[in-house]
């Protein structure tokens, strides 16, 4: 439902059914709303059958990624004699993502029973929930609902009386996008810098610790009790595109439309119903310019593109871009995407973490050159450079967030040239934004 | 605002520039020492206790405090440095310390298409700021720009100390202000 | 290791055979490819942060990173294929994006790996027209200067003093681009072995304060040698530039000392060029001690020994080749031999087993047991009055000065003349370390060779030469021309010796008879 605003009737409601119903918070009013069914349920079934069944669901990362969430938790080989872990990402800070942040503030439980099916089907008793330590309220609610959930033995060294150990704890980021990344959030949460870590090995392998390790999204997890309690073939009826893509999606939407908020639907929806029927669509005597549909990090559509999506994962890249986290940037034609595409690169910029050359060098030099093509200072030779410098920062590095600020650049500049051109050749930003110094 | 421990609270020891030559009063004494004991056990190691400590002298004391770098590190069997390291990595630790008030307004694109450059202009006039980073002249207020506060459908968060404020508008700024004790 | 399993692989067209889990860049070179890389070091843990060793590789469709990627069966690698090469003069260019380029007043020029690959395969030009990040150097303690602005962050220093000196006196501070190598304030770069990170540091962002603006790197003549100042034996490169020695930097040997040397090894190297020199072989007459030629030096020293009991108080820093002689000359005369040597606060590298600078501060204590000469704090207390006193390069206390008015009469083979031995009947100068070829016998009975670094001032001779013209005087065989044939002399009247000559000492050495690997013996 696109909390903040009333469901709109083409919405699926399952993980936002209770956004904005504070009833909803406590372990009580969960457990009224048919909460901890699915966990008592998982905790007599065999964790391989867990696997199973999410497997068959087609769940794949509500993240970015998009992996299969079944056989991500089938690469935790039982009985290895090694603890296992789960990590919950709740570093959600991927500009224009900010469903996760609902999902804690009114479903806490839902994202701790989410956890607990998990840990025990990957055969892990400590769960770490990593929540970005801006998110003061989603960390409130979320730290008090923990509380609860061991007050009750839902969770803890019996959980839900069945004598499995299921512990879980909120761990606080401090403030870096990076550590969104999985290795880096693991990094983070050994008390090290949120450095990513080169792979192999992978998390499955040795992840936090050293040790076995799956790290799953909010979202994805939240999304688990449902395909628990309704089976698999429920969750895999809700596509309307492609069969790969199943179930529901949040997406947040935000920038310059009418309706910002969350919006869960089918995956398949077709993005122009999306964009001009649940989100309202653009402000009053404005028209949509640019879309960033998966967050800050995918390639940025044109309208027309836009309104050609399907919304799943292959749909997106069907139209040259991704789902990502289900972040969708609407930018109007009162916008400068220079201006924009600029601002972004000085996001990942002050978020590089510093490891990889071309990463940490890359994303402040793109960042100069923008700002100062942006105050009319650019030249036809920049774009060209541009263009080059985002090939270097584009698959050559130990995480991709230096190809996320590369993806707005390189689209930016091939769908937007005209913009650009007119800064350059007019030496000031046409659009009024900056005049020109 | 959050809780009874706002930065702003100048009870302890190393707050502010005026006491750098008071003697460096530990933070993880009685009840805080006790605190972070029960943390260590969430962990298999003591590292990984590095991050909620930090976050305690930031909470104890307003900021974090190459002392208190110091401090924690002796605890946690790491080397000052080490923890200066981490402590620089992330930017909510802050190492100096800053307003009664620590101002943070989300300038990342999506808020950037829905004017948040005007609603940090604004609490820059309004509080006396003058400067993003800079400290007003009676102490109380300290604004910075952040990068996406990730609730970027609700243009423009703002964050004041622990408080997180949706929605806000340039001229929503001074009656948010005069609302702050 | 008889179960390795070896992985075949081609790299640049050779095929080469490597133990599986060798990764691409060791393996390139065993096949002698050297592949460009910064972050990577071999005693260090992997970082892959540099992206500088990109290559492609047959198959895949990234380039790979070739420092953190394993040797498959089968693969094939391209280092200089038109994308690694693009990818690499990529990395370059962003290297150099915040560089002064100011090569021309740095110290690394000449042995930069920056400028190397950036004339390899960089562009001839930077592209940036923005104006540059700037830091101001800091010092870092101990012997370290950090120049920031030079820096290409790939963290070797970090790792080097978390993971080998273990001691977390850096760190990477901040992100992005302001990312800069940090500490903590007061805690400085202090640890015995903290000057290795100027030695790994691949580009002139680490310093030497004592090398600083000394010399250029194309002036330096280097000599391999052997770290005079403990009984560990450090395998060193001595730099000399015109004659002069002016460093002292670790030369890889995996068993002894791997790739490091400590600082006060490293440090001690200015008295190999002092001035105040004995020159020339001086006798007594009257009250003055007169420059002669050896011949005439030499016989009147044999004649003043002739028939009286040589007590040698013998250097523990002479070379294997000069106690021998000294220990023939011993027993020539029936006498006995004794040295001191030097303590100080051992100081180990944690991370390498059996490194660390001894608290022995001398290079061939074994060695002068092993040819009898008695370790004592007052080596002199033996002395007899009817002793004729020979002092080979070894320093006098202030003690020492009574026992040696005691001697019948005094001899002395040294670099330079004691102030409490200015009565000596004859004086014969010798060269020091860095003036001769010789071996040393470090503590855990490796044979290692040094090399001649600087000429030999006037006249001065090793002392292995001086004592067996001395002997051949004396009535002995004893007359060498070359350090080699006074080693293959010692080699074949020392059983511990047994089988060994220049040849088979090579520039690694050879352990004793008898002596246990120290790497395996750690291991065990």
């Amino acid at each position: 439902m696109g909390y903040p605003h009333t469901s709109h009737p083409k919405e699926t409601p399952v993980l936002s059914q209770y956004f904005g119903d504070p009833g909803a918070r406590s372990l009580d009013g969960w457990k009224q709303r048919g909460g901890y069914r699915a966990l008592e349920k998982a905790l007599g079934m065999s964790p391989a059958d867990i696997v199973n069944e999410v497997k068959e669901s087609g769940l794949r990362g509500r993240g970015g990624a998009g992996f299969p969430t079944g056989v991500k938790w089938s690469f935790m080989k039982p009985g290895d004699g090694k603890p296992h872990y789960l990590c919950v990402n709740a570093d959600e800070s991927e500009p224009g993502t900010f469903k996760d942040r609902e999902i804690m503030r009114w479903t806490p439980h839902a994202l701790i029973e989410g956890a607990a099916i998990g840990a025990y089907a990957i055969g892990a008793e400590t769960c770490y929930i990593y929540i970005r330590g801006e998110f003061t309220e989603p960390l409130r609610v979320m730290n008090a609902a923990v509380k609860e959930a061991y007050a009750a033995g839902v969770i803890g060294p019996n959980a839900m009386g069945t004598g499995k150990r299921i512990d879980v704890h909120v761990h606080k980021g401090a403030g870096a996008y990076i550590c969104g990344e999985e290795t880096a959030l693991m990094n983070s949460l050994e008390g090290k810098r949120g450095n990513p870590r080169i792979k192999p090995p992978f998390p499955a392998v040795a992840g936090l610790f050293g040790k076995p390790t799956t790290i799953n999204n909010v979202e994805t997890l939240a999304a688990v009790p449902h395909i628990l309690n309704r089976g698999a073939a429920w969750y895999k009826g809700m596509s309307r595109g492609n069969p790969k893509s199943t179930g529901t999606k949040l997406f947040s939407v935000c920038g310059n439309v009418a309706k910002p908020g969350n919006y869960e639907v089918e995956m398949g929806f077709p993005f122009k119903e999306f964009l001009y029927e649940l989100c309202g669509g653009p402000l009053p005597g404005r028209r949509f310019k640019a879309i960033i549909p998966g967050g800050s990090s995918v390639p940025i559509q044109t309208v027309e593109e836009a309104e050609a999506t399907v919304m799943d994962y292959e749909g997106f890249i069907a139209q040259g871009t991704m789902l990502g986290s289900g972040g969708v940037i609407v930018f109007d034609d009162s916008q400068c995407m220079v201006k924009h595409i600029a601002r972004l690169a000085r996001f990942y910029a002050h978020e590089s973490c510093a490891q990889c050359t071309q990463c940490r060098e890359g994303t402040a030099w793109t960042t100069r050159i923008l700002e100062r093509i942006e105050r009319g200072h650019g030249t036809m030779a920049d774009l060209d450079t541009l263009l080059e410098l985002a090939d270097q920062m584009t698959g050559k590095t130990i995480c991709v967030l230096s190809d996320s600020c590369a993806a707005p650049i390189v689209s930016g500049i091939k769908k937007f040239r005209s913009e650009f051109e007119a800064h350059i050749t007019g030496k000031r930003c046409p659009m009024g934004a900056t005049a020109a110094a | 605002m959050g809780g009874g421990h706002a930065p702003g609270d100048t009870s302890h020891g190393d707050r502010g520039h005026a006491h750098h030559d008071a003697p460096y009063e530990p933070v993880f004494v009685g009840a805080v020492k006790d605190e972070l004991t029960e943390i260590l056990g969430r962990y298999p190691t003591k590292m990984a206790a590095l991050l909620p400590a930090l976050w305690i002298v930031q909470r104890e004391r307003g900021w974090v405090s190459d002392s208190a770098m110091a401090e924690v590190a002796q605890l946690l069997d790491l080397t000052p440095a080490y923890v200066k390291g981490v402590v620089t990595f992330y930017t909510m630790y802050h190492q100096h310390p800053v307003g009664k008030y620590f101002v943070q307004v989300c300038t990342t694109s999506p808020c950037g298409a829905c004017g948040a450059e005007k609603v940090v202009e604004a609490f820059l006039k309004h509080t006396g700021c003058g400067e993003l980073g800079a400290t007003s002249p009676d102490g109380r207020y300290t604004v910075i720009e952040v990068e996406c506060l990730g609730a970027c459908g609700f243009a423009t968060p703002v964050m004041i100390n622990e408080e997180f404020i949706e929605s806000v508008t340039a001229d929503k700024v001074p009656e948010l202000l005069t609302q702050l004790p | 290791m008889a179960d390795v399993q070896l992985v075949n692989l081609t790299i640049e067209g050779r095929q080469v055979s490597v133990p599986a889990g060798t990764s691409i860049l060791e393996a390139a070179k065993a096949a002698g490819v050297l592949i460009p890389h910064y972050c990577y070091h071999p005693s260090l843990s992997i970082a892959g942060n540099c992206r500088m060793c990109q290559v492609e590789v047959e198959k895949l469709p990234k380039l790979a990173p070739a420092c953190a990627t394993a040797v498959a069966e089968g693969q094939v690698v391209h280092v200089y294929s038109e994308r690694a090469l693009e990818a690499r003069k990529g990395v370059l260019e962003f290297l150099l994006l915040n560089h002064p380029l100011d090569c021309p007043i740095c110290d690394q020029s000449g042995e930069c790996e920056l400028q190397d690959y950036t004339y390899r395969e960089g562009r001839a030009e930077g592209r940036s027209q923005e104006p540059k990040r700037f830091n101001p150097v800091e010092d870092f303690g101990g012997d370290v200067l950090y120049v920031t602005n030079r820096c290409i962050l790939c963290t070797r220093c970090v790792r080097f003093m978390d993971e080998v000196a273990k001691d977390t006196v850096l760190n990477v501070s901040e992100r992005g681009d302001r990312a800069v190598i940090g500490k903590f304030e007061g805690k400085d770069l202090t640890h015995p072995w903290a000057s290795n990170v100027v030695d790994l540091c691949p580009v002139g962002a680490l310093l030497s304060k004592d090398f600083l603006n000394k010399a250029r790197a194309w002036e330096l003549d280097r000599t391999p040698s052997i770290c005079p100042n403990c009984t560990q034996g450090c395998n060193t490169i001595l730099e000399t530039r015109d004659n002069v020695v002016v460093r002292m930097r670790p030369r890889t040997n995996s068993e002894v000392n791997r790739y490091f040397l400590c600082d006060e090894g490293r440090l001690d190297y200015r008295w190999m060029n002092r001035t105040d020199r004995v020159e020339a072989p001086l006798v007594r007459r009257g009250d003055r001690l007169v420059a002669v030629d050896w011949e005439e030096a030499l016989k009147a020293a044999a004649l003043h020994l002739n028939g009286k009991r040589a007590f040698v108080l013998a250097s523990p820093k002479l070379s294997n080749e000069s106690l021998w002689m000294l220990s023939r000359l011993v027993e020539k005369t029936g006498g006995r031999g004794a040295f001191r040597v030097a303590h100080g606060p051992e100081a180990p590298l944690p991370g390498v087993p059996d490194l660390a600078l001894r608290a022995e501060r001398a290079p061939n204590v074994r060695a002068a047991e092993l040819f009898g000469f008695t370790k004592s704090d007052t080596p002199l207390s033996a002395l007899g009055s009817d002793d004729v006193l020979v002092i080979a390069d070894h320093e006098l206390a202030p003690a020492d000065a009574e026992a040696v008015q005691r001697a019948a009469s005094v001899i002395v083979i040294g670099t330079t003349l004691p102030e409490a031995a200015r009565h000596a009947l004859v004086v014969l100068p010798a060269t020091n370390v860095a003036e001769e070829e010789g071996t040393f016998t470090n503590l855990r009975g490796r044979v290692q060779r040094y090399l001649q670094a600087r000429s030999a001032p006037g006249m001065a001779r090793p002392v292995w030469w001086s004592t067996g013209d001395l002997l051949a005087f004396l009535g002995e065989r004893a007359g060498y021309f070359l350090a080699s044939e006074a080693f293959a002399a010692l080699a074949a009247a020392r059983p511990e010796y047994a089988g060994m000559s220049y040849d088979t000492l090579g520039l690694k050495g050879q352990l004793l008879a008898g002596a246990a690997a120290p790497a395996e013996a750690a291991r065990s």
